[in-house]
């Protein structure tokens, strides 16, 4: 009998709040936390805008001890983590939390802490840093304190696919308890790259919005960063059944693909080919698929190439859909981001409320799809597709259904 | 001055192209070049690095920046404008 896989605990941090309910309220009320960047020599910035987690107050939350270890990202997750465990009220100990893992997604890891210590050494000349930079910048340092901290004995790991990493680890993680390697996942995907050097090397680019993420408008300027975690608990559906867990969806199917073409120009058969593989895995219709949380970056080159290849797989199933990016509101939380708008999907079938594309002012004839602008909407929803195409053309998609 | 910033254009859109710079002549587009998108942003790049300059330019919507690449004689020309506006 194939094992299914469900949600019990869903967790964040971002721009939008500092939980799930404060999120999925934002998303709810169309609010853009899009505003001003709050950092060192932002006046040096030429890109001054961003969707940080302000007021944020890390001495609120961790001791000086550990603070000395987390970096920014890693306090996402571990906050994050928090939240979804406690949701799923899973206590992890014996059989279970030796086969129970965590696989988290991030870009950047640990980005403020070598941000800050290049700048020790190179600007201001020092020729000594904090003995804990190496295990505070590398890259799985957020995935081994959630292990450290809820005793995840099992298989454990990062995933780094730019802005597809959490859907990468999500859809790992999915398959781990497919497969019978596990029970229960932790996973998600935590990024905190708003720091000086961060902004810097996305300005270079020049992709980046002036004004505001305006994903599938006619006036869109580009894309926006956010910061932030999602973490989710993951469990096999009858394990989680026989515990009374509370079930808060089903993870049905998962594809991943590259396109192989491009280092950063999206390609339309690679997201063709991963929604229609998700939409395979998941053994569902197009016709079930009621909502997709987009990839949506407000670049011209993602929204033209994502809404052709929703059409082209959708057929006319396309035009009765909805489609939204809330990277309107939280910004692209690169290696965090799928998770975080998991939320949205999570919003969809559980409450019945489609989250909008906020910040949109004008049809894009290349865009001709329903994309629920500015204000959210009541829909039943009983399955869904979240969407990420990274670049480097990995795409990684998620197809979910109610329970 | 005007020859300066010629030279110095042909000699940046030369190495992104990969020819000699003589092969490089004001009438030939970035397309003829095999200059890509990417290629057009690390060349402005070197432009703006080369003659201290922002060139405005936002790679999402090339056409709608308000910078000419039309042709390698439009960049010269656009260059000039921003050297005499910001250098002036």
């Amino acid at each position: 009998m194939t094992r299914r896989v469900v949600i019990t605990g869903a967790g964040t941090v971002n721009a939008l709040g500092l939980d799930v309910a404060q999120t999925q309220a934002a998303m709810q009320g169309g609010r853009s936390a899009i505003g001003e960047l709050r950092m060192r020599d932002a006046d040096r910035l030429t890109i001054r805008i961003g969707a940080q987690v302000a007021e944020y107050d890390e001495t609120a939350h961790f001791n000086r001890q550990q603070i000395a270890l987390y970096d920014r990202y890693t306090q996402f997750a571990l906050l994050a983590a928090r939240q979804a465990i406690g949701q799923a009220g899973l206590e992890f100990s014996g059989e279970l939390a030796a086969r129970s893992g965590v696989i988290l997604g991030t870009s950047g890891g640990g980005l403020n802490t070598q941000d800050e210590n290049y700048r020790a050494v190179y600007e201001a000349g020092k020729n000594r840093v904090h003995p804990f930079v190496v295990p505070k910048l590398m890259n799985n340092a957020a995935a081994a304190h959630v292990s450290m901290e809820w005793n995840l004995k099992g298989p454990s790991f990062t995933v780094a696919t730019a802005c597809a990493s959490s859907n990468h680890a999500i859809g790992q993680a999915f398959q781990f308890i497919r497969a019978g390697m596990s029970d229960v996942m932790v996973t998600g995907g935590a990024e905190a790259m708003l720091c000086f050097g961060g902004v810097k090397a996305w300005e270079g680019l020049r992709v980046m919005s002036r004004d505001t993420c305006r994903p599938f408008c006619a006036t869109r300027s580009g894309m926006v960063q956010g910061e932030g975690a999602g973490i989710f608990v993951l469990e096999e559906m009858e394990y989680a059944k026989a515990r009374g867990a509370d079930i808060l969806a089903e993870i049905a199917g998962v594809a991943m693909t590259s396109d192989a073409s491009d280092i950063v120009m999206p390609s339309r058969q690679g997201a063709e080919r991963a929604m229609a593989g998700a939409l395979k895995d998941a053994r569902m219709a197009p016709d079930e698929v009621g909502y997709i949380n987009a990839h949506g970056t407000g670049t011209a080159a993602n929204d033209k190439t994502e809404c052709a290849a929703v059409a082209q797989v959708f057929g006319a199933q396309a035009d009765r859909l909805a489609i939204s990016s809330t990277k309107s509101m939280h910004g692209h939380c690169i290696g965090a981001t799928g998770a975080i708008e998991l939320l949205a999907c999570l919003m969809a079938l559980s409450d019945g409320i489609i989250a909008p594309t906020a910040n949109w002012r004008e049809a894009d004839p290349e865009c001709a799809l329903d994309v629920v602008p500015n204000e959210a909407r009541d829909a039943t929803v009983d399955a869904c597709l979240s969407n990420a195409f990274a670049f480097g053309g990995m795409n990684a998609v998620l197809a979910l259904r109610k329970i | 001055m005007t020859e300066e910033i010629r030279a110095k254009v042909h000699e940046i859109v030369a190495e992104q192209a990969m020819v000699d710079p003589p092969d490089v002549s004001d009438e030939m587009t970035p397309e003829d070049l095999g200059i890509d998108s990417m290629g057009l942003v690390e060349a402005i790049f070197a432009i703006e690095e080369a003659f201290d300059i922002q060139v405005p330019f936002n790679a999402n919507e090339p056409q709608k920046s308000d910078f000419d690449y039309s042709s390698v004689g439009a960049i010269v020309r656009a260059v000039h404008r921003l050297v005499d506006e910001q250098k002036g």
